[in-house]
């Protein structure tokens, strides 16, 4: 039987101001079809969304949803978070929100582990603003504001997650559904703070100038950056060079999460703990 | 009302007046000179099962703020000048969203780093419109160290009544100053406190931004079943964004309106021998302390001056200060910057006559200052 996703949409905001092709809408069927498989309540459920075309995810779906400002999704959902620590919080962002204006949130979002899933929807590129460069668009492509080509060298979503101490790393492209949406099980079901990225297409504002201005080109060119971590780990340096591995790149079951953390703090004040001290971390330095 | 007496500082007196009032989550980043209320609240909350972060920035500090507030906490930050130029574009949402927070500004000198460890009164202004918009702030000034607590304490009442940030300005002299300070205890507090209202009926009946002109929304916490949408975009009844342009000016005008249409909830203002005053100063916070000191030198010369505070700083008890000026010819306004407070006499005035004194080194104002400029009106 076909999925029925009504129970999960604001049918009443269909459609989507999203473009014809866009992959996020393939994103947002991935996660509603996750969360269901979860068995987790609709009301239990807190979807926190940025600024640009992924900030517009939260007012499709039906839970508990802020649309936040530019950049800041981790630091609201960590408000909500720490307040309401049996609730399941997603963030959805876009690779400017997530990286440029908002990375700081990020990687202290990492840093800290605490359990919030983020779902990075990189496209290369600002889309709804007309083709700004964002921190992922490769060198040399042409965006609106480097017409010439672009010279800002890129960040790696998943490289600095994985460096800033975020407890689940994962990546998956909109290409495959399939494995987006068990990709998106295990991280919202890690206790940690768990970084998915999903690399995704915009052929409207990032294929336009660089010959892929039809989605199915936008797509054909993910798929050639992409590889299996598996395959990814058995290549050369050389030839790991212009290629993103997808799958779970790091899942640690053993580092503390946050909130967890701050009940020790708590008990600790209240007197049903001793002291915090560095004796009780592995790491000590 | 049953009284306590507390020695404290007035950043610490903000804290317990925090706790006190049922905050549950601060948010914060370290900012001279108010960083004592982190300090303080840090070991309060986690005693009461709540929690306190120290944020990566002044703008993750606020947003996390926010997003306590919207599962439904009462929720305090605390910063200073920098700090609140950093949250002003947050704020902004929080008062679009109309989610209630309290923000404590312990002023210090600017513009930029300014005098970090130094006293001012310039965030007057910012504390006006912290955020690009149409929208109408509260403003509560503490002119002593009781003040500290219970304008805090007032706060969040206000917050959770008129559904937005309510900012509380201290000065770095207030925040720091130690002393003896007589509060009512925590019971009678606990008593007054007024939460925020809730929505019980039917889900499919419920719309939060659904309220008369002149009233605030009202947000149920998250997670209680009833899922809506939170959004600084311009937004509907269930909080979705909208362009629909009777609902977009709608939106704005009861912003605007439900704070302008209920005032009276909001004035606040001590007159100090001003019952028959020749001269009045107008000052708040600090300054005001030594305005009193010096107006008991001039009464013992025989001069007739008189203090009027205003302590909710905006929206100004404007009608109060026609009244007076309608009456007084001379009038002063003292205060550490040059001359916010004074341009908002000068409106409520409709006078262009009003004097300054003014400063803007990061000193205070001396009770000999303001008598010399007294007798030189």
């Amino acid at each position: 039987m076909a999925f029925n996703y009504d129970k999960y949409l604001r049918l009443e905001k269909m459609p989507t101001l999203w473009c014809w092709g866009c992959g996020d809408g393939v994103i947002l069927k991935a996660f509603v079809r996750a969360i269901e498989k979860m068995g987790v309540s609709q009301d239990d459920v807190c979807v926190v969304s940025g600024i640009g075309c992924s900030g517009r995810f939260s007012s499709y779906v039906d839970f508990n949803t802020i649309h936040t400002t530019h950049g800041r999704t981790v630091a609201y959902a960590t408000g909500v978070k720490l307040v309401r620590p049996d609730k399941l919080v997603v963030c959805v962002a876009g690779d400017g929100d997530a990286l440029a204006i908002g990375g700081n949130h990020t990687i202290h979002g990492c840093r800290r582990n605490i359990d919030i899933t983020m779902i990075v929807i990189n496209n290369f590129i600002y889309g709804l603003t007309n083709s700004q460069t964002s921190p992922t668009t490769p060198q040399g492509m042409w965006t609106v504001t480097q017409k010439i080509g672009n010279i800002d060298p890129t960040f790696d979503t998943c490289e600095l997650a994985i460096a800033s101490g975020a407890s689940f790393v994962a990546r998956e492209t909109m290409l495959d559904p399939k494995k987006l949406e068990k990709a998106m099980i295990k991280a919202m079901e890690h206790k940690g703070f768990s970084m998915m990225e999903v690399l995704s297409n915009c052929h409207i504002n990032l294929g336009r100038k660089n010959k892929m201005v039809s989605a199915m080109e936008n797509l054909e060119w993910i798929d050639s950056i992409t590889v299996s971590k598996k395959k990814y780990d058995a290549m050369s340096e050389e030839e790991q060079l212009n290629l993103f591995p997808t799958g779970i790149l790091k899942q640690d079951l053993e580092v503390r999460e946050y909130c967890d953390m701050y009940q020790d703090i708590i008990d600790a004040h209240q007197g049903k703990r001793a002291k915090i001290t560095q004796d009780d971390f592995a790491k000590k330095i | 009302m049953e009284m306590r007496e507390v020695i404290s500082t007035g950043n610490e007196l903000a804290a317990l007046a925090g706790v006190d009032a049922g905050c549950k989550f601060f948010g914060g980043y370290p900012l001279t000179p108010s960083s004592e209320i982190m300090h303080v609240i840090s070991d309060l909350l986690p005693k009461i099962g709540g929690t306190c972060i120290q944020m990566e920035d002044e703008i993750g500090a606020i947003c996390a703020v926010i997003g306590a507030g919207m599962a439904g906490e009462r929720t305090m930050t605390g910063t200073s000048g920098p700090g609140m130029s950093l949250k002003a574009e947050n704020l902004g949402l929080a008062q679009m969203a109309e989610v209630p927070l309290v923000c404590v500004n312990v002023m210090r000198g600017g513009p930029s780093t300014g005098l970090p460890t130094r006293v001012s009164q310039g965030d007057i202004l910012q504390s006006k419109n912290p955020s690009h918009g149409d929208y109408k702030s509260i403003t509560l000034c503490a002119g002593s160290l009781e003040e500290c607590y219970t304008e805090t304490v007032r706060a969040f009442n206000l917050a959770d009544r008129f559904m937005q940030p309510v900012i509380v300005l201290l000065d770095e002299t207030i925040g720091h100053m130690h002393g003896k300070a007589m509060l009512p205890t925590a019971e009678e507090v606990k008593k007054g406190i007024v939460p925020r209202k809730k929505f019980d009926g039917p889900a499919e009946e419920y719309f939060p931004y659904e309220c008369g002109p002149t009233e605030p929304a009202v947000l149920n916490p998250m997670f209680e079943g009833y899922r809506y949408h939170f959004t600084g975009l311009h937004h509907d009844k269930n909080g979705f964004p909208t362009e629909e342009i009777e609902t977009c000016r709608k939106l704005i005008q009861r912003l605007e309106d439900k704070v302008a249409m209920h005032e009276d909830e909001l004035e606040s203002y001590e007159e100090f021998m001003m019952d028959d005053a020749e001269i009045m100063i107008v000052a708040y916070g600090s300054v005001s302390l030594a305005a009193k000191e010096s107006i008991r030198h001039l009464r013992k010369e025989g001069i007739k001056a008189g203090l009027f505070r205003p302590i909710t700083i905006w929206p100004s008890p404007a009608k109060k200060i026609k009244e007076h000026t309608d009456k007084i010819e001379k009038v002063l306004v003292v205060e550490l910057n040059i001359g916010q407070f004074h341009a908002e006499v000068e409106r409520a005035s409709s006078r262009l006559d009003i004097d300054g004194l003014f400063k803007v080194n990061g000193r205070a104002i001396s009770p000999h200052e303001i008598v010399s400029k007294v007798k030189e009106l």
